[in-house]
């Protein structure tokens, strides 16, 4: 990101705070059975600052006071690791730019434009009120096997097996995963094979997840398939709009692993 | 009058623990299954406790008001976790965990507690480890550790800037392994709205599911609250959204004891308030000052830019005043010394209320790319959120709300004085004193939610075989309807302000009256605007929707409307508590230098609240510190 004095606030006093107006599109939508709509509506004085939620804020409250329903969205912790906030910006889920939703900023919109707000369009994710949908077929996707079996208690001192720097920077670099569901939303097929495959490799690298290393893949895969998510057919969308940063390598590896464990199992 | 029976137990400091694991009543395989234990909350606290019972074998339900277990606060947590593991052999130990955190603390927590802390967080690495948490190695494979907030030893472990998300994926690891087996229910999107006591025991929970608005009684043999703190209690705060004080305080006013709410941490390093729209304050690592120089203009209300500001018209005042400790002063000293030059009208930005964090002499000295190497990231962020490239030009810093000391009471068993109910993590108030030590947050939630209840818990429900609760009785009807009856009069009133409005403007008067600084006459003022906004709040809210659905306005509404009576107990517990301590700076009671005056003859003590109605003050109950294995100290960092 370019930045100079004149378009941060650096240098403004009190007095000057740039304010800008856009025109939303966005989709209202009562429940899970009833049809949905886009509703135009009117942004108008933003300070430039505001982040893109801090916008949508704006307009509950003003919405509120004009005695109507505010727009339904998620968000949480507002730094782009809870993985909360999900919906489509003119047709990128997330949001333009790296990071998720909630690290957006409206002066990154041009001052007047129209800006498209939907849910996440994914089967396997019903919406649930205007932008919000639910995601609980990920959870569901860890609960089928993206752990390791220990038991409270019973861990031998952490000192005894060794991990050398680059598996462990690797395996952090899959488990950075922040469970937004973006991955899906991007893909034309839907696929959850990102967030999987961030899982899956997570615990395979490490020595912790080798015994439970080819269940594990076989579980998740099966559960995948389960929830109607569909599959990779290689066109990296989510990899391009992964808020953690989630290589498509992943992918690569979740298919290796499924392979070897059909050979072990 | 109750009498707050700490229960810790008899021995010599290193043996407590020990001892009481050797003696503590177990209950067998076949009778866990008949036990039902309700668990709000599934942060790390949370999370790691319902998966260790599940484990165990009890019946478990776990709640979260969040759509995902994973979204728990504990997930933003960045810096690290402490344990005193000595692997880097440099003289640390239990006892020095021990000692560090009771002195951090300043003296206002109990040794016993602490104690056991410091010597569970030896688990607790080798737990998460297990469980693939991928901490930072060394290149010979050994686990890495850094020190962290002026600790004198390295004994911080982290992942990355992720070490909160890494230890709670590792406990959501566990969870969702007992959800999937079929042990544990999690319910998401499920709300507690009420506490339910019978014959003073708790025995279960009302929960709004807040996709039906459907509110429904949930009974229980123990109640666990691992709900987080209450920071958001100030509007703006470096917590999430979400964070709310309702489960512990609607606790509270079905008779549970509210300990220390005036402890509260205040945080130097965060980017300033943009403006009345802001949502939240973003922390920045506290490690920055390690390389930045902290300065404001010597002149009031100086609106030229940083770099048209020469040398000897800027004052570098945290190394004016602590030559010793200089940028690298304590939290609160730090963010005490902030507000003190904005006061003077010497803050910078466009409100005021920030300070400039210089990179520059940094820059000159080691080059661009060592400080893109030590802080890329961080700078990164800084730009992202706003819009400025703090190589060229200092960043603006200032402090904001980061974390709450106070919390429900709990004894040694980490049971509240209401028999059967329990309080781990954020929510409770049990070892931090009056502030509380970078990178100790998480050690105490996993501590008490792995290592601590599993082993008090069978204590009390050894007493609870023939105490069956039904959600029939009486009191699960009223508290029901007590329920639907707050909800409904937040949908009646129909006045034309959001909640927002409201959780703002209390924000403002806690901020000034009950912030950095507090005064006798400035808690007096909060004492009395307090109650105005709530009058009023109860006259103009607007709460759009209904309560039958899926109604976001309804879940802040009635969180904000919690916060606006706490708020009120806060300040009143800050105006009893007439010393400076920890993060608990009282004006009146400065040393002559301007450094806290602790009272130890008249506060060394717990300060509880309990609940009288609505229409009578709460009454204070007072829990003696007694300190048999150290002597409390002075802090000086001169
Ligand atoms: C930005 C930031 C950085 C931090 N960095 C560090 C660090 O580096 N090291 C450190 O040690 N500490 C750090 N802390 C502090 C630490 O993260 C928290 O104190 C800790 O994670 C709290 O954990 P918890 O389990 O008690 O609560 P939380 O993680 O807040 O979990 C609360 C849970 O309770 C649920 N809940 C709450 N109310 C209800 C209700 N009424 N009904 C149903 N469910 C409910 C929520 O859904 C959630 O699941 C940091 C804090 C912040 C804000
Ligand atoms: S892989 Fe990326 S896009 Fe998919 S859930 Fe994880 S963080 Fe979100
Ligand atoms: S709100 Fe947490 S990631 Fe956006």
């Amino acid at each position: 990101m370019k930045s100079s004095l004149n378009s941060s606030s650096l240098g403004q006093t009190r007095a000057e705070r740039k304010l800008l107006s856009f025109t939303l599109r966005i989709w209202r939508q009562e429940n899970s059975h009833s049809p949905g709509f886009f509703e135009q509506l009117d942004a108008k004085d933003i300070p430039a600052e505001a982040s893109f939620l801090e916008m949508l804020d704006i307009i509950n409250d003003r919405l509120i006071e004009e005695k109507k329903i505010p727009i339904a969205f998620d968000s949480d912790c507002r730094e782009g690791i809870c993985g909360t906030c999900s919906m489509v910006i003119n047709g990128i889920p997330q949001g333009p730019g790296r990071g998720a939703a909630c690290q957006v900023y409206m002066r990154s919109f041009s001052p007047g434009s129209t800006i498209t707000i939907e849910p996440y369009r994914v089967k396997a994710f019903p919406i649930l009120k205007d932008l919000v949908v639910d995601r609980s077929a990920y959870d569901r996707l860890i609960q089928a096997g993206g752990f390791i079996s220990e038991h409270t208690g019973g861990a031998a001192d952490a000192a005894t097996i060794l991990i050398s720097k680059k598996t462990a920077d690797a395996a952090m670099d899959a488990a950075a995963c922040i469970g937004c569901g973006a991955c899906a939303a991007a893909c034309p097929n839907s696929s959850a094979m990102l967030f999987v495959g961030a899982k899956v490799t997570h615990l395979s690298l490490l020595p912790q997840g080798q015994p439970e290393r080819s269940e594990r893949v076989f579980s998740m895969v099966h559960a995948m398939d389960g929830e109607g998510f569909g599959n990779c057919s290689n066109y990296y969308a989510c990899e391009a709009i992964c808020p953690a940063n989630i290589s498509a390598s992943v992918i690569a590896t979740l298919n290796r692993e499924f392979i070897k464990a059909s050979i072990t199992l | 009058m109750t009498a707050l029976n700490s229960k810790i137990p008899p021995g010599p400091l290193e043996k407590k623990w020990e001892n009481f694991k050797k003696t503590a009543p177990l209950i067998s395989p076949t009778n866990k299954r008949k036990f039902n234990i309700v668990v709000i909350g599934s942060g790390l606290a949370g999370a790691s406790a319902a998966a260790t019972l599940a484990q165990e074998g009890y019946q478990v339900d776990c709640f979260s008001f969040h759509d995902s277990p994973r979204r728990a606060h504990s997930i933003a947590a960045q810096g690290g976790i402490n344990a005193a593991k000595n692997y880097q052999n440099d003289g640390d130990s239990v006892w020095r965990l021990f000692y560090d955190t009771l002195k951090g603390g300043d003296f206002r927590s109990r040794e016993a507690n602490v104690y056991r802390l410091a010597e569970v967080s030896l688990h607790i690495i080798d737990q998460c480890v297990a469980q693939g948490v991928p901490f930072a190695r060394e290149y010979g494979g050994q686990l890495a550790n850094r020190s962290f907030g002026g600790a004198q030893v390295s004994r911080t472990f982290y992942a990355r800037g992720q070490t909160g998300q890494q230890l709670l994926l590792g406990a959501y690891g566990s969870l969702s392994h007992q959800i999937g087996a079929g042990r544990l229910r999690m319910h998401t999107h499920s709300e507690m709205l009420d506490l339910v006591v019978i014959n003073g025991h708790a025995k279960g929970v009302i929960i709004r599911h807040l996709l039906t608005g459907a509110i429904l009684r949930y009974a229980a043999d123990a109640v666990v609250l691992a709900t987080g703190g209450y920071s958001n209690v100030y509007y703006l705060s470096t917590n999430a959204r979400g964070s709310n004080a309702t489960a512990i305080w609607r606790s509270y006013k079905r008779g549970a004891l509210f300990a220390n709410p005036c402890y509260t941490q205040i945080h130097p390093t965060c980017i300033p308030v943009a403006g009345d729209y802001q949502s939240k304050l973003t922390l920045m690592s506290e490690s920055l000052r390690n390389d930045g120089r902290i300065w404001v203009p010597k002149k009031k209300g100086d609106q030229r830019l940083p770099h048209q500001i020469p040398q000897q018209e800027r004052d570098y005042y945290l190394e004016r005043k602590y030559p010793a400790y200089g940028n690298l002063a304590p939290r609160d000293i730090a963010s005490r010394s902030a507000k003190e030059v904005c006061d003077q009208g010497r803050g910078v930005g466009p409100s005021g209320l920030g300070v400039y964090l210089d990179f520059e002499d940094s820059i000159t000295r080691l080059g661009k790319k060592v400080i893109e190497e030590r802080y890329g990231n961080l700078f990164e962020m800084y730009e992202n959120i706003t819009g400025e490239n703090a190589y060229e030009h200092p960043m603006r810093i200032f402090p904001a709300l980061h974390y709450t000391m106070g919390g429900l009471w709990v004894d040694y068993h980490l049971m509240s004085n209401l028999p059967g109910l329990y309080v781990l993590g954020e929510a409770n108030f049990s070892d931090h004193g009056a502030n509380r030590l970078g990178a100790s947050a998480l050690m105490q939630g996993l501590a008490d939610g792995y290592f601590i209840l599993p082993y008090t818990l069978g204590s009390y429900l050894c007493t609870q075989f023939e105490t069956k609760p039904s959600i029939d009785l009486p009191e699960f009807e009223q508290a029901q309807e007590a329920v639907l009856a707050t909800t409904s009069r937040l949908l009646e009133v129909r006045g034309s302000l959001s909640a927002h409005y409201f959780h703002r403007e209390l924000g403002k008067i806690l901020w000034e009256h009950c912030g950095m600084t507090r005064s006798e006459k400035s808690l007096q003022e909060a004492l009395s605007e307090i109650p105005k906004l709530r009058e009023r709040f109860w006259k103009e809210i607007n709460v759009p929707g209904s309560n039958d659905s899926f109604n976001k306005s309804l879940e802040y509404a009635g969180r904000v409307a919690d916060f606006l009576e706490l708020g009120e107990l806060l300040a009143r517990d800050a105006l009893h508590r007439r010393e400076s301590c920890g993060g608990h700076f009282r004006t009146e009671y400065q040393r002559p230098d301007g450094e806290a005056l602790r009272n130890d003859e008249l506060f060394s003590c717990v300060q509880a609240w309990q609940y009288q109605g609505e229409a009578s003050e709460p009454t204070l109950l007072q829990e003696p510190l007694c300190y048999e294995f150290v002597q409390p100290g002075m802090r000086n960092y001169k």
